[in-house]
């Protein structure tokens, strides 16, 4: 089987060189600060939007561009289309609503389900009262979000549907100040009776009979809105500890925003298909933000499942996603097109190798490309890559970002070979994203991208990354020891990310700075590199490496049921759910072969020769956010994951071949159960370059 | 969410239990020297949801072959809406407004779900074969009126991604899913469940449930299921009767059938 990731060149990652990582403490002081970025502390001058606020933007709109779609949602199977002054009517609703029901300024107000028009409109009515929308993961279970309820003191809250309000309702008790509950789809809750509950339609029923009463109560509250005043509270995904609130300003937002419609060109004649989870600050800045700056159309999916189909109807001109939903896309191509007939599959897998070898050079607009290979990919556009990009709705895509982990090179360059221009980016929350970007026509493999306009980035002499710009946050909410230590005397934001400046300027991002460690013979472990390389095979969802203070590097596999199951189809392999196909021996000679083929990377590097790793484990179940395991951004919380999973990981670092386990599980509905498995520990092959015998002998 | 909220009557959203809208006296139904059912009476009132549960062979698809006239009774009497009879006819009774879903599916796995939840509402199509064939007029007004509303109840089951998959390409919850689907396009007053949640996961299971306590809340439908799985029953149900070898042995609110004795031997069995 071919399969394009796996294709030889798969590991060819930029080797690191890694800076002095001794030391596992933040770097606090500026005479540790060693590298300074080239010439980049440029600032974008009198943006026009500097004195501006979202609220401003929407009336800005809504008198410029009234009758321009602002947001489509597809409803009854037909997309519906909401004008800019529509909007600006429905939000004064709301906000109307809102004050009536006693909103005061500086309040927060709850924003949580999936992406809906109205409730993006309600973050905006609370930003015209002068509230501070807070958007929470809406997968979230009812515990996980009292932390934020209670932190942000939350008095209202706008939900989805019914599932929501079961949670906050079920948090009453424990929120006192939760007092108002608004509901988007009345489905389900005509049976409630509680004071506190009241649907959409009501509360703007509500919201327009108090506007009439209180003609220019809208206006003046947008104009007694300032840019320094806090847009929006975002809650960290918290990999380590509580969730801390984020707070940014209307002006370093906007700020932010208009630097990324500078730096590729977004304007109001863009589309973009809102689907990323609205707690998180890559679709607050990316749909949110954007569309208020520049005035494009924002298009809401049917529902989380129809995406896909979403996607390909709108055909985005502009799409950020984290690298898995690129990966999810690919693992589907590479499906149907094993399913195809032969003559299609030879003629993709032709096409896809004249790809390969020339698009990456065509798309940067390089000239040295032999005619021959011209023709060939003008054909593969033709016969593969147009309809392909047409079939996945991307064929008016011209700028795609990835961001939020790092992206394998195999996956990079398989949607930057089609012609997409995928760039990978560098960001936080605290920093709204925006730190480095690939430039169009610029893209290092491996890289970032150097700083973008404004954004002054150092590598202190620890290794780790300094952010200094106007995008920066104005605080952790409640939390001033907290946000006074993440920033050094200077004003720069310590990331706590490890990373360095190529020769060229683009930065390189290791792992987090205090994930880095040691082996017990003192060299380098960087967990996350490793795990990278592991989760760039297609096989392969999540990966835990393990080995500080250990002799010898182990991991943690979870399978891709959709790539694997697939897989096991080909091969007649039989399997009735995750864990049994997670358990059977061809599965494991598979994952050794992968891991086999990360050693080989790692053991040409000198430095990470001794991270080879040694043993594995395929886990009987999938990492899951519900079980703490992950975050709600989908990041491993490694020191869970080794507190949980103790047993194995003993048994990793012994010589036992097999070991069993007793985990705790949370089923979507809420209830939870002890699931018990009995795991082999696999075995991987082990290169034996000169710095590695040491570890290969302890292996055998 | 929202805009779709389904435009119904106000007076639907109210989810009180009316009058009887069927009741059943003396219904036996014999297969030749096999008594199917004997001498079964009980009662279905407006809006409420009832379980018909027993131990296999009681009966129980039987009794709702009978409601559903597919079968017809040696004797008993038959009241629907006021209108009393000795026996119902399939084609009649889906035309008062009883729809229903089978114990092994029973969809058209070539077509699509969007056209198989069309074939739900053929029996309010108005227009005749060959306007249909001509597509013009008349027959396209009548088709957006109908396509509407069978958008309305994809939304309302939540299977948006699959309006175009082929049934047959479709996993078992979520035939069941679209078979339901196809029962609620008819827009029945009497929904019949031969057991809609058998053979499925626990949270297939409790999506099922949810929708069905929705489908009656939301629309006010009346509901007989056929259910096996206790909790389902006693969770969901207003009332439960129970049959066994083909007698009426319970009749009540869930609480009172779980502590009648005549059920718990017959579930449990009896020492003799």
């Amino acid at each position: 089987m071919r399969v394009f990731p796996l294709s030889g060149r798969v590991l060819e990652m930029k080797k690191y060189a890694f800076k002095l990582p001794e030391a596992k403490h933040v770097a606090k002081r500026a005479d540790l600060i060693s590298t300074i970025s080239e010439g980049n502390a440029v600032t974008v001058s009198a943006a026009p939007g500097n004195a501006m606020t979202f609220p401003r933007l929407l009336e800005k709109h809504a008198a410029a561009r009234g009758d321009r779609p602002a947001m489509r949602e597809k409803d009854l199977g037909i997309w519906q289309t909401t004008s800019w002054s529509q909007v600006r009517a429905e939000v004064e609703a709301i906000a109307g609503g809102l004050a009536a029901l006693g909103f005061k300024r500086g309040d927060c107000l709850a924003v949580i389900g999936d992406n809906r028009p109205r409730l993006y409109w309600s973050m905006m009515a609370a930003q015209c009262l002068g509230g501070i929308p807070v958007p929470l993961y809406q997968d979230a279970v009812a515990q996980e979000m009292v932390y934020v309820l209670q932190d942000a003191d939350v008095r209202f809250a706008i939900v989805e549907d019914q599932e929501q309000i079961d949670k906050l309702l079920s948090l009453m008790p424990e929120c006192a100040s939760l007092s108002h509950l608004v509901y988007d789809d009345p489905r389900g809750l005509r049976k409630y009776a509680q004071p506190q509950l009241m649907g959409y339609e009501r509360l703007t029923a509500m919201g327009r009979a108090f506007n009439a009463t209180h003609p220019g109560f809208f206006g003046d509250q947008i104009a007694l809105g300032k840019p320094d005043d806090i847009a929006v509270m975002l809650y960290t995904s918290g990999t380590t500890g509580k969730p801390k609130g984020v707070s940014h300003t209307h002006a370093a937002l906007i700020q932010t925003a208009n630097v990324l419609v500078a730096f590729d060109g977004i304007s109001e004649n863009d589309d973009l298909l809102c689907y990323l989870p609205m707690a998180w600050v890559g679709d607050f800045l990316y749909s949110y933000g954007q569309s208020y700056v520049t005035g494009l159309c924002l298009n809401c999916p049917e529902s989380t499942d129809t995406v896909m189909e979403c996607l390909r109807e709108i055909g985005p001109t502009y799409y950020f996603a984290p690298p898995r939903v690129y990966e999810n896309i690919l693992t589907q191509v590479m499906i149907r097109i094993q399913d195809a007939n032969p003559l299609k599959r030879r003629m993709f897998h032709y096409f896809m190798d004249v790809a390969r070898r020339v698009g990456i050079r065509v798309l940067d607009g390089k000239q040295d490309i032999a005619l021959m290979d011209r023709v060939l990919y003008g054909i593969g556009e033709l016969l593969v890559y147009g309809p392909m990009k047409n079939v996945l709705g991307l064929s008016r895509i011209r700028v795609a970002y990835s961001g939020g982990e790092a992206i394998g090179p195999d996956l990079f360059n398989f949607y930057r070979s089609m012609g997409i221009n995928l760039k990978q980016l560098y960001g936080m929350t605290e920093t709204c994203v925006t730190v480095c970007m690939q430039k169009s026509g610029d893209v290092k493999l491996g890289t970032v991208g150097p700083p973008m306009p404004g954004v002054e980035v150092r590598v202190a002499g620890n290794g780790e990354v300094l952010v200094r710009s106007k995008g920066m946050m104005k605080e952790y909410h409640r939390q001033p020891e907290a946000s006074k230590s993440v920033v050094n005397a200077e004003g720069f934001f310590l990331t706590g990310d490890a990373g360095f400046f190529d020769t060229d300027g683009h930065l390189v991002i290791i792992d987090r700075a205090k994930d880095v460690g040691r082996l017990a013979d003192g060299s380098l472990f960087a967990p996350k590199y490793i795990e990278n390389k592991l989760k760039f095979f297609p096989y392969i969802k999540e990966a835990v490496a393990f080995g500080d203070g250990r002799d010898q590097v182990t991991a943690m596999i979870n399978i891709d049921v959709a790539a694997l199951g697939d897989w096991a189809e080909r091969r007649n392999l039989g399997y009735s759910g995750y864990a049994d196909l997670a358990a059977k021996p061809e599965v494991y000679a598979l994952i050794a072969e992968c891991i086999g083929r990360v050693n080989v990377d790692l053991a040409a590097d000198p430095k990470l020769a001794t991270s080879q790793i040694t043993r594995f484990v395929i886990l009987h179940k999938e990492l899951d956010a519900d079980d703490g395991e992950l975050t709600r951004t989908r990041k491993v919380r490694r020191n869970i994951i080794a507190e949980k999973y103790a047993v194995i990981v003993e048994a990793l670092f012994s010589t036992v071949e097999h070991c069993e386990i007793e985990a705790a599980m949370k089923f979507e509905d809420g209830r939870s159960g002890v699931v018990r498995a009995d795991l082999k520990i696999g075995v991987a092959k082990i290169q034996a370059s000169d710095q590695a015998t040491s570890v290969a002998r302890k292996a055998a | 969410m929202s805009a779709n909220a389904m435009p119904l009557d106000a007076n639907l959203h109210r989810r009180e239990i009316g009058s009887v809208i069927l009741a059943l006296e003396n219904i036996s139904l014999a297969f030749g020297g096999v008594q199917a059912l004997s001498d079964i009476s009980f009662d279905v009132r407006e809006h409420e949801i009832l379980a018909i549960i027993g131990p296999n062979g009681a009966g129980k698809s039987s009794l709702l072959n009978v409601i559903n006239g597919v079968y017809h009774p040696q004797q008993g009497t038959i009241t629907f809406k006021g209108e009393k009879r000795h026996q119902m006819n399939p084609h009649k009774v889906a035309s008062q407004g009883v729809a229903r879903t089978f114990q092994n599916i029973a969809l058209f796995k070539g077509m699509s779900v969007l056209d198989n939840l069309m074939t739900g509402r053929n029996l309010m199509m108005k227009t005749g074969i060959l306007q249909q064939a001509l597509y013009w007029g008349a027959t396209q007004r009548e088709e957006l009126v109908h396509r509407a509303r069978v958008e309305e109840i994809i939304t309302f089951l939540e299977i948006e991604s699959i309006r175009k998959t082929p049934v047959g390409r479709l996993p078992y919850g979520l035939q069941k899913r679209v078979e339901l689907g196809r029962a609620l396009a008819a827009e029945p007053t009497m929904l019949l469940l031969d057991e809609p949640m058998a053979g499925m996961n626990v949270e297939e299971k409790q999506d099922m449930c949810r929708f069905v306590l929705d489908v009656n809340e939301e629309f006010g439908t009346t509901i007989v299921l056929i259910e096996h799985d206790m909790g389902v029953v006693m969770d969901i149900s207003d009332r439960v009767v129970v049959l066994d070898y083909g007698k009426k042995i319970g009749d009540g609110a869930p609480d009172d059938v779980r502590n009648n004795q005549a059920v718990i031997d017959a579930y449990l069995g009896v020492k003799h």
